[in-house]
């Protein structure tokens, strides 16, 4: 980015204020929410700017009602999002699926915080992750993105609702507690500079507009309540008017479509970062808060003269296996560190088939994975392997 | 005024296609304007007797039936 | 000339979904929707300004068959989506069905803070007393001692009142009505559509096949006539000894107060936040 544009504003804030700044800037123009520890901080920053942009804010009685505001707003035609921590995107999961089903765009946020159950409040993990997939009942498409920054919280934020609005699907923002109350100055960039997805209205007339009709992407257009569309929403399977079906045919091309939205985009929805993977021969796989304190693991084991590199997830689901395969083919040995017992190493050795070693490093209690515990496991790799 | 009364100044439709049998338009109609056939579904068998209150039309829960007001000239 | 009545609601009805509707026979639900779309076209709303709102159950459905804005989310939920919607395009209206479990059981949480925040949304509850869809399970407004498939024996819990419920809880306007006083329902629903902030319609209805059949009230017209004599105008009930009305519906406006509307206090809260 260019350092003359003088209209950018460097700020010092933490990851959940960046989400607010990333969500406004995207024309998030309604949030609901419940407070929980660590996502309050997203709830208080848009109780104070919403109404400053003419958007809504809402505090609900739970986080089921919080998400079924959200799915209301969006279907009246604003972009909507709320946030949370594992209790509560617990109770998210029924609407979640709502959202799925009626493809209704919005954007969660999950704070990440220790589990099962009320678990460690202010501690960090990363034990959503596969919550955050298959969280709902149902076989669903659903798109989950994870933030390793306080910049993450806020481009990913944008990206999150560009993807929502794009595929009219549900999209999950992972962060963790690391990630949320860390400080770090990011520079805002211009709003003209952001790429902004609106989703795709219809502009025919009324009567031939046919709500659910399948065409080359897969995504329908989208009317508001109250645009002189009238239609049904519904989450029961339905025909391509809204209507419930239990059509075989008609089940099995709704199904179909849901599906085929997201792999037709699997290029533009996996996003990953690579970091001295190029010439790599040990690679880690890392995600969220733990991508960064890989980078530095993979700095000093390249002081030691290991090829070591780091790829970093940052779409988790559906889960890049092209491009994880691709490390896996040409990596003496993979590890994946994370803040659960292994849900994404399993979908590593999943897509892995056999192609080179896979080494996990876990922690779930309650602390981060600190640079020289990565460093140790590299080194540890390296000395089976080499 | 009692013999206008006694014309028929009330035209009535029913949609048998969605007519389900229930029975409150024959049980609750103050003149006992209809019988039930066979199948318990309301017959018109006394149309004269209408007074046009509409109960039955206010209270069919499946819309199938339809109370009509007669031009009285005719 | 009077109005035309099925002529009216056939106007209104969605002719490419198949009908007869799903319900059974003499269930009110088709009762409730036709007093719904009388009302609505008394109040003279265009199709295009109403956003019907359902959650599960038999009542869940009757957003299928209107030609509104129509929208049949998670069960007990409604009101949830509801708000947003609102808040939203508070320029239209918005109504909700929900039947007794999915508002009193499953959504009572959100009935009575629906009520308290007081958004101008109108929730119209449908009151048969049993889980219809799911077999005649006995729910929160079951009466005491009533048989159903989960209370063989008599039912040994307490029913909700839900309109004294939604008093409490702060709702700017609540009537009870039945579907056997149909034109009340309608006049209710009417004056609900017409009052800022959060309105409650209690609709007592019949359920013939899952509650009537299980306590001596098989046939629809059974069900209809003990609602006739069951029910009491508030009036009246105003007059009487608490004792006598026990058991009794209390029919009519029950409250219609004045309070801050949630969107006009938020406009406020938008100018502040500017200055």
């Amino acid at each position: 980015m260019s350092r003359t544009n003088v209209r950018k504003v460097r700020r010092l804030i933490q990851g959940n204020e960046a989400v607010v700044e990333g969500a406004l800037a995207a024309g998030c123009r309604f949030f609901a929410g419940y407070p929980i520890t660590p996502a309050s901080e997203i709830a208080e920053l848009f109780a104070e700017r919403m109404p400053q942009v003419g958007g809504v804010f809402i505090q609900m009685e739970d986080e089921i009602a919080s998400l079924g505001a959200v799915l209301g707003a969006s279907l009246a035609g604003a972009k909507a999002m709320t946030a949370t921590s594992g209790p509560g995107f617990s109770l998210m999961q029924e609407n979640l699926g709502f959202g799925c089903i009626a493809e209704i765009p919005c954007v969660i946020v999950n704070v990440m915080r220790a589990g099962p159950s009320t678990g460690l409040p202010t501690s960090p993990a990363q034990g959503d992750v596969l919550q955050a997939r298959w969280g709902t009942h149902g076989d669903h498409p659903i798109i989950v993105l994870a933030a390793s920054s306080v910049w993450d919280c806020f481009t990913l934020t944008v990206e999150a609702f560009n993807l929502s609005e794009k595929y009219r699907v549900p999209v999950i923002l992972l962060s963790d507690a690391i990630v949320a109350h860390t400080r770090e100055t990011i520079e805002l960039p211009d709003p003209g500079t952001l790429k902004i997805v609106d989703r795709v209205k219809p502009t025919m007339p009324p009567e031939w507009y046919i709500p659910y009709q399948d065409n080359p992407t897969g995504v329908p257009p989208m009317a508001a309540f109250g645009d002189g569309y009238r239609y049904h929403v519904t989450g029961l399977i339905h025909d391509v008017r809204g209507f419930p079906t239990q059509r075989v045919d008609e089940i099995t091309s709704f199904m179909s479509r849901l599906f085929r939205k997201i792999t037709q985009g699997f290029q533009e929805i996996f996003i990953t970062s690579g970091f001295m993977l190029e010439d790599a021969e040990y690679a880690v796989i890392a995600y969220g808060s733990v991508a960064r304190a890989a980078k530095r693991a993979i700095r000093e084991a390249r002081d030691r003269g290991i090829k070591a590199g780091l790829l970093q997830l940052i779409t988790l689901f559906p889960f890049p296996k092209r491009t994880v395969q691709g490390v896996l083919s040409k990596s003496k040995g993979v590890l994946v560190p994370e803040m659960n017992l292994g849900q994404i190493s399993r979908e590593v050795k999943r897509v892995n088939e056999c192609m080179t070693k896979v080494y996990k490093l876990n922690r779930i209690d309650g602390q981060g994975i600190k640079p020289q515990e990565i460093l140790a496991a590299i080194l540890q790799m390296w000395e089976e392997l080499k | 005024m009692e013999e206008t009364r006694r014309e028929k100044r009330y035209g009535h439709t029913i949609f048998r296609d969605w007519c389900k049998q229930c029975g409150i338009c024959v049980a609750f109609c103050p003149k006992k304007v209809f019988d039930r056939d066979p199948k318990g579904a309301p017959i018109v068998a006394r149309p004269q007797d209408c007074i046009g209150c509409r109960f039955c039309e206010l209270h069919c829960p499946d819309f199938a039936i339809s109370i009509t007001e007669k031009d009285q000239r005719n | 000339m009077k109005k035309p009545i099925t002529k009216l609601i056939h106007e209104y009805l969605r002719h490419d979904k198949k009908f007869p509707h799903v319900w059974c026979p003499g269930c009110g639900n088709g009762i409730v929707l036709g007093g719904l779309i009388r009302a609505i076209d008394a109040v003279g709303l265009s199709k295009d300004q109403v956003v019907l709102v359902s959650g599960i159950g038999c009542s869940g459905r009757m957003s299928v068959y209107v030609d509104f804005n129509t929208l049949h989310t998670t069960h007990g939920r409604a009101l949830t989506f509801a708000t947003g919607i609102k808040l939203v395009k508070p320029e239209l209206t918005v109504v909700v069905v929900m039947g007794d479990g999915d508002a009193l059981s499953i959504g009572g949480n959100h009935l009575i803070h629906a009520a308290r925040r007081n958004v101008d949304i109108n929730a119209i509850i449908v009151n048969n007393q049993i889980y219809g869809m799911t077999g005649g399970q006995f729910s929160s407004t079951t009466p005491y001692g009533a048989y159903a498939t989960t209370s063989p024996y008599g039912n040994i819990e307490h029913a909700f009142p839900i309109s004294e419920l939604a008093v409490v809880a702060g709702a700017s306007f609540v009537a009870r009505a039945t579907v056997y006083h149909a034109q009340l329902l309608e006049g209710m629903i009417e004056a609900a559509l017409k009052k800022r902030g959060f309105s409650l319609v209690e609709v007592i209805s019949t359920c013939p096949v899952q509650y009537g059949r299980r306590n001596k009230l098989a046939d629809p017209v059974a069900m209809m006539t003990y609602l006739k004599e069951n029910s009491v105008k508030k009036e009246k009930a105003d007059t009487m000894d608490p004792k006598e009305i026990k058991d009794k519906f209390v029919i009519g406006i029950l409250a219609d107060v004045e309070k801050p509307v949630y969107m006009e206090d938020y406009l406020q809260v938008k100018e502040k936040s500017k200055s």
